[in-house]
């Protein structure tokens, strides 16, 4: 699968430090369409820093960024956002009070007239979106979030994030907080993700899940990229050595000069 | 709606179950909210039902049709400053400036309706600029409205720019508007109100004739505004269910419609025909009706109502949205001081007067009371505009019913404290209520 994909996201090279501490050092990293990429290291390993760095929270130091091939320059949220990059964060930012169409829909209403929503539209493709995703769990989309379960919200927030011609999904450990069955649906969720064209980046600190889903693993350590693995050709006890003890090809911790 | 009858509801997909929502499945979710602890206005509903009874039975003339009347012209200053409260509370802030902010804006209005006399600082500043006559009504109104919108915009800069709790900063805004009232009005003491229109806003009722080229017709004109109402209410839900059932998406059931319609109907004949009986229909009754329209619309069918909610429910998701965070809160803010100000004019218009106590006493506590007494919750989030008008009302029902019943103003604290702390408490038991079916 992994030799059919289309690389949507390439990293190469990038570096980013705050202050004297350098969190990305020369680090290539990529999403291919179709394709689950995991992203698993240890805490510190520069898994959220390289995310923000894609969803534009934060501007790499240096290293290039292309997305379908092309350089581009993502400076804020909205630009990775225009791109086609959605990111579904471990808080989910799901309103609790709003039902499940204003959650899917917030930011970026439907309107009628000049000021009146157009809430018959925005169910219309909430449900359409659902539907595709083969979300059944949820009993009306008129329904708070607050009602929901851990993994319905998952689903939800998942649905917000293709809801709009994404191309590129990053799920910031969606099982972290989910039970067995729920964990089931998420994992099929992220797979019909990809199965549908979508490039997948799923950050999990949970292998059993990873080996499941993923395609391919990155392992970050320590601010660098210590080995890129194709699912089928390694195994939990490689990932676990690489995560812990992978070879540094840089000092790390110092700023290059 | 025959769909329901399909025997696996499990298999079927949202798009198909969207359109079949049965007069079953409108119950079962009503339940369903009920259980969790969800109540809506049923508490506020049984308040309003015992308050009724006890006064009523305490005193035979709190039903009357002159009382009631009292009672709509009695409650609707505090409607209208609890609407502007109801979307700070639904931010999960505070505004304790509103009492004061209000009293600023009702003694400009005096005092510009007043004109360039000597005998205040506006007058003085009038003659100054070279206006030589009073302002009349819309240019009062339009100026202390601007006035206190900025009022409102300042403190909600303060607010969100030097991230301080609202509490704090509209704590320090009702001194310093309670001090600028005291100002305003200087040594005089009272300014009276004798522009007619101003009056009119709570004085005056529609007529049960109409005159029409010095001819009397028999035509009562409360009648005639009744109707606009249930048409206007009847249209709108029925063309909301026509275009919902068009795109195929979910209806609500045609026999709640026409229930809604059919309640809306009763409850403007009843109040219509008890107030012919007395004076009339109050006008400020409408201006509060046509207020609290508006308000409704815009919170539950605008971009704008969407965004308070999702800020007041999770403000870190609605900055993830894309949200305007800090424009959205100070805009709810000078919203606040901007209804605070009408609500002002109101009160002062009954009073024909503005004096030096006005915006004092209970009516900053009663107005923050009147929405979370109807149902909207403290901690943001949670609420409806509608909570203003049936707070405001249990409000107005226990202090005119206490007053007929010749209590003392400390015997009218002590029980209106007491409605307060109740729907508090049944805010917070429902809350418990969510959180142990697991949806909190």
């Amino acid at each position: 699968m992994t030799e059919n994909g289309v690389p949507i996201l390439q990293l190469s090279g990038v570096s980013k430090s705050f202050g004297a501490v350098q969190a990305l050092t020369k680090v290539d990293f990529e999403a291919c369409a179709g394709e689950v990429m995991a992203l698993v290291g240890d805490n510190g390993a520069g898994k959220s820093t390289l995310i923000k760095g894609i969803a534009g929270i934060y501007r790499f130091d240096e290293g290039e960024v292309l997305f379908d091939g092309q350089p581009v320059h993502i400076h804020s949220p909205r630009d990775a956002a225009q791109l086609g990059i959605e990111i579904v964060y471990q808080d989910l930012a799901l309103a609790d009070n709003l039902d499940v169409v204003a959650n899917m829909f917030l930011g970026r209403e439907v309107l009628q007239r000049p000021f009146r929503l157009d809430e018959a539209a925005m169910e219309e493709s909430a449900l359409k979106t659902l539907d595709s995703l083969s979300v059944t769990t949820v009993r009306s989309v008129r329904q708070a979030v607050a009602e929901l379960s851990g993994g319905q919200r998952q689903a939800i927030a998942v649905a917000k994030a293709v809801m709009w011609n994404s191309r590129l999904v990053i799920l910031d450990e969606p099982t972290a907080a989910l039970g067995v069955a729920q964990t089931r649906q998420v994992l099929d969720l992220v797979r019909r993700l990809a199965d549908k064209g979508l490039a997948v980046v799923i950050i999990s600190h949970n292998l059993h899940d990873i080996f499941e889903v993923a395609d391919r693993i990155t392992v970050l350590r320590l601010g660098q990229r210590v080995n890129l693995y194709k699912t089928a050709e390694t195994n939990q006890q490689e990932v676990v050595h690489a995560i812990t003890a992978g070879k540094l090809e840089h000092v790390p911790g110092m700023a290059s000069l | 709606m025959s769909e329901t009858e399909l025997p696996t509801p499990v298999e079927r997909s949202m798009m198909q179950q969207a359109q079949s929502q049965s007069l079953a499945d409108y119950a079962r979710a009503y339940g369903r909210r009920l259980r969790s602890g969800d109540l809506g206005a049923i508490p506020i509903i049984l308040g309003l039902v015992v308050i009724t009874v006890i006064f009523q039975n305490l005193n035979e003339n709190f039903l009357t049709p002159r009382n009631m009347v009292n009672l709509i012209v009695q409650m609707a200053g505090i409607t209208v400053i609890a609407i502007g409260v109801v979307f700070v509370l639904l931010l999960g802030e505070i505004d304790l400036s509103i009492g004061y902010v209000s009293a600023v804006a009702a003694v400009l209005v005096a005092l510009l309706l007043r004109g360039p006399t000597g005998i205040s600082g506006v007058g003085r500043l009038m003659e100054r600029l070279g206006i030589t006559e009073p302002f009349n009504w819309w240019m009062a109104v339009g100026m202390a409205l601007l006035l206190v919108a900025l009022i409102g915009m300042v403190q909600g800069l303060i607010i969100t720019r030097f991230q301080l709790p609202s509490f704090v900063v509209t704590l320090a805004g009702l001194l310093v508007w309670n001090g600028v009232v005291l100002i305003l009005i200087g040594a005089g003491g009272t300014v009276i109100i004798q522009d007619q229109v101003i009056v009119n806003i709570a004085n005056y009722f529609l007529p049960k004739e109409l005159v029409v080229n010095d001819a009397t017709l028999p035509v009562n004109t409360s009648w005639l505004v009744g109707l606009t109402i249930v048409v206007i209410f009847a249209a709108g839900r029925v063309s909301r269910w026509a275009s919902r059932r068009k795109r195929g998406v979910s209806t609500t059931p045609v026999v709640i419609i026409v229930l809604e319609i059919f309640l809306v109907t009763l409850v403007t004949t009843v109040i219509i025909y008890i107030c012919n009986l007395d004076r009339g229909v109050p006008l400020v009754g409408i201006i509060m009706l046509i207020l609290l329209t508006f308000f409704s619309f815009l919170a539950t069918r605008t971009r704008f109502g969407r965004y308070v909610y999702a800020i007041g429910g999770n403000m870190e998701a609605a900055r993830r949205a894309g949200i305007n965070v800090t424009r959205m809160r100070v805009t709810v803010f000078m919203l606040s001081s901007l209804m605070a100000g009408m609500g002002g004019i109101v009160l002062a218009s009954r009073l024909r007067s503005v004096d030096t106590a006005a915006g004092g006493g209970d009516l900053l506590l009663i107005s923050i009371a009147a929405p979370v007494i109807g149902g909207t919750s403290l901690f943001g989030g949670r609420g409806r505009v509608i909570s203003a008008l049936l707070g405001a009302l249990v409000i107005a029902g226990v202090n005119n019913g206490m007053g007929l019943l010749g209590l003392s103003a400390g015997v009218k604290f002590v029980v209106t404290g007491l409605v307060l702390l109740a729907a508090v408490l049944v805010d917070a038991i429902s809350r418990r209520g969510r959180a142990q079916s697991g949806l909190a």
